[in-house]
């Protein structure tokens, strides 16, 4: 085994010097060495030791995406927040009279567009946060759809625990947390 | 196998060298005759069976007296001490001992017998010598008790990534002496809101995040993502080339690649539907994710431009955070279609789909490297999450933290040696690895808050 193994590194040898960059010549087999007695120097030319620069794959933007005319509606907004109970998306009373009011300023804004975003508190994992946000945003705008509002008016988006209302971290905090946020989008 | 066969054959070579062909290029020589040496020992083992064997590591000598060049020499040796010493392989002995041993000017007045006296089986010797277009740096690690050098290499390249030469030393001794893959060379992915920066288009304030890198010991911390907006999920492509994540940038959540050398970007996923949580095949060229572009969160995959998605999962409940097993041949991911979150498994054509954990919460799984075959996830414990490993096999589950602060988001180095996670245990959020007996906790980020690590394989 071993001296399959002598063999096989000796071959190897010659592939591995073939990898080299540059790849070194071969030169005729020269006479035995002597024997070392101070430390040889390394068979190999000094390997190249490198790492390329990282480059980020965007420019910096810097658009303001929203009119600030939108803003100031989505500041003051009359559309109402809606919360949801731990690790749930079932729609409250409250939240079922939320959107109630919701529904009916919608129908009086027919134009406007609505993104209903989707946040949970910090208890869950960050993974399947972003799942149950989702499952709270549709909950929203299914209720809003079963109460006459155009689908293709409601989008939804979930940002799972990524961006607490109140960073604070009792219930009171986690209770404003997971929510449904109502964002106007256009007018 | 083959990278343990190539080391033995540049040791072989060099013993065959010697002195007298030190100048030469290597010697392609016909395979030996049978009666040739076969007692050639290539690795340092330890005075006492069964024990690791014993390293000293102490300061390169600088060649060059500048005082670049006398850093580079004390930084190199830092690094590889701290390298050698991650994966507890070999013993490192303390470098405060090292002072009373008078100190090598070169390769050929090593002071063996003083190593000997620490209880050192292997001394590394370095020098770093300035040259026209940066730094030459040679090693050798010497068997104490034969004075042989066992490893003997050179390397050039800028002096202004020394810590490099550290890894890459560090690497190629583990790889020679132990037949182990070692991670120093590899690196970690993250996001964190360290920028401070607001984003834009919310009347609300929120902070951005951006995709991160680092070395795998924290160093060299690296911004990736600069699109002021949300971006979350980073993980590395298998030829750590590319980083795929999830990013806010165009309002709905979208996969994206950002290919850092290049400085290009791919989208993946488009559209006003919502993807998240990529994961790269092991063979580099398919991503599952999920999405929700049939109605609710399900799992996908499509080749790494975004081809060919085809769905792999079919239920009500939420499908998110797929993983592949090391073959490729599975998916693990987290479904809550028993009630709470759980692990399942199914194949990686979508079918089979079965239930791993049994946890009252779990998330995020994470398949380890093979040999190992195990799933690392985020149980809920108490009030917040701890690490486990189930192994897919016995399904027996271990525990690696115990409910300081919260620990989520388990990602295993290469090897499977470590798990990288972020944990609140200092306060804010940061990332930490760990060894997988859970030992020999460290700490990587400490600016701003961290997220979601995941390990270069």
């Amino acid at each position: 085994m071993m001296r399959r193994t002598c063999c096989l590194a000796m071959v190897l040898l010659m592939a591995a010097a073939c990898n080299r960059n540059p790849p070194p010549v071969a030169r005729p087999t020269p006479p035995p060495p002597p024997l070392a007695t101070a430390p040889p120097r390394p068979p190999a030319p000094p390997e190249p030791v490198a790492e390329p620069a990282v480059v980020p794959p965007e420019p910096v933007r810097d658009e303001k995406i929203a009119s600030t005319a939108l803003d100031d509606l989505n500041k003051n907004s009359p559309l109402k927040p809606i919360f949801f109970g731990y690790d749930s998306s079932d729609l409250s009373p409250a939240a079922g009279a939320a959107l109630e009011e919701n529904a009916a300023v919608l129908r009086r804004f027919p134009s406007w567009t609505v993104t209903i975003e989707g946040h949970c508190d910090e208890r869950g994992t960050a993974e399947y946060n972003l799942a149950l946000g989702e499952r709270r945003a549709v909950a929203g705008r299914a209720q809003l759809i079963s109460l006459g509002i155009s689908a293709d008016r409601l989008r939804t988006v979930s940002y799972g625990k990524e961006f607490p209302f109140d960073p604070g971290r009792d219930e009171a905090a986690f209770a404003k947390n997971r929510r449904a946020h109502f964002v106007i989008t256009g007018r | 196998m083959n990278r343990i066969l190539l080391s033995s054959a540049a040791v072989l070579a060099l013993a065959a060298a010697g002195t007298g062909a030190s100048q030469e290029p290597p010697a392609v020589q016909p395979a030996p005759p049978p009666q040739q040496p076969s007692e050639v020992r290539t690795t340092i083992s330890s005075g006492d069976a069964g024990a690791p064997p014993r390293f000293a590591v102490p300061d390169f000598i600088a060649l060059s007296k500048d005082a670049e060049t006398i850093d580079a020499a004390s930084t190199i040796s830092r690094v590889l001490w701290d390298d050698l010493n991650f994966e507890r392989e070999v013993g490192l002995i303390p470098r405060d001992t090292y002072a009373t041993i008078r100190a090598a000017t070169s390769m050929f007045d090593v002071p063996f017998e003083r190593w000997r006296e620490l209880n050192a089986d292997g001394v590394i010797i370095g020098t770093v010598e300035k040259t026209a277009t940066g730094v030459r740096v040679e090693v050798r690690l010497f068997n104490v008790r034969s004075r042989d050098p066992v490893f003997s290499k050179e390397y050039s390249g800028s002096v202004a990534n020394r810590r490099l030469y550290a890894h890459t030393i560090s690497d190629e001794i583990h790889q020679q002496q132990r037949a182990l893959r070692g991670v120093a060379r590899t690196r970690l992915t993250f996001n964190s809101d360290r920028s401070g920066e607001r984003m834009t288009g919310t009347v609300e304030s929120r902070t951005v995040k951006e995709v991160y890198i680092s070395d795998y010991d924290g160093e060299n911390q690296r911004q990736v993502t600069t699109n002021r907006s949300l971006n979350i999920n980073s993980v590395w492509s298998h030829d750590g080339r590319s980083i795929a994540y999830t990013s806010y940038r165009r309002g709905p959540p979208n996969i994206f690649i950002a290919n850092i050398y290049e400085g290009t970007s791919l989208e993946l996923t488009k559209g006003t539907e919502q993807s998240w949580t990529p994961a790269w095949s092991p063979d580099g060229t398919r991503i599952a994710f999920s999405s929700t572009r049939d109605g609710n969160p399900e799992i996908y995959v499509a080749n790494r431009d975004g081809s060919n998605p085809q769905r792999l999962t079919n239920h009500p409940a939420n499908d998110i955070t797929p993983t592949w097993s090391p073959s490729g041949a599975q998916i693990a991911f987290t479904s809550n279609r028993r009630g709470d979150p759980q692990i399942w498994v199914m194949g990686a054509d979508g079918l089979g789909a079965t239930q791993l954990t049994s946890e009252s919460y779990a998330d995020r799984p994470t398949w380890s490297p093979a040999p190992f075959n195990e799933v690392a996830y985020a149980a809920r414990t108490g009030p917040g999450q701890d690490v486990r490993v189930i192994d897919v096999a016995t399904r027996q589950v271990r525990q690696l933290t115990f409910g300081e602060g919260t620990n989520e988001s388990p990602s295993f180095a290469p090897n499977g040696r470590h798990l990288a996670f972020s944990s609140t245990r200092s306060g804010k959020t940061q990332i930490f690895t760990i060894a997988r007996d859970g030992k020999d906790l460290r700490q990587i980020t400490r600016v701003g808050n961290n997220y979601q690590p995941d390990w270069s394989k």
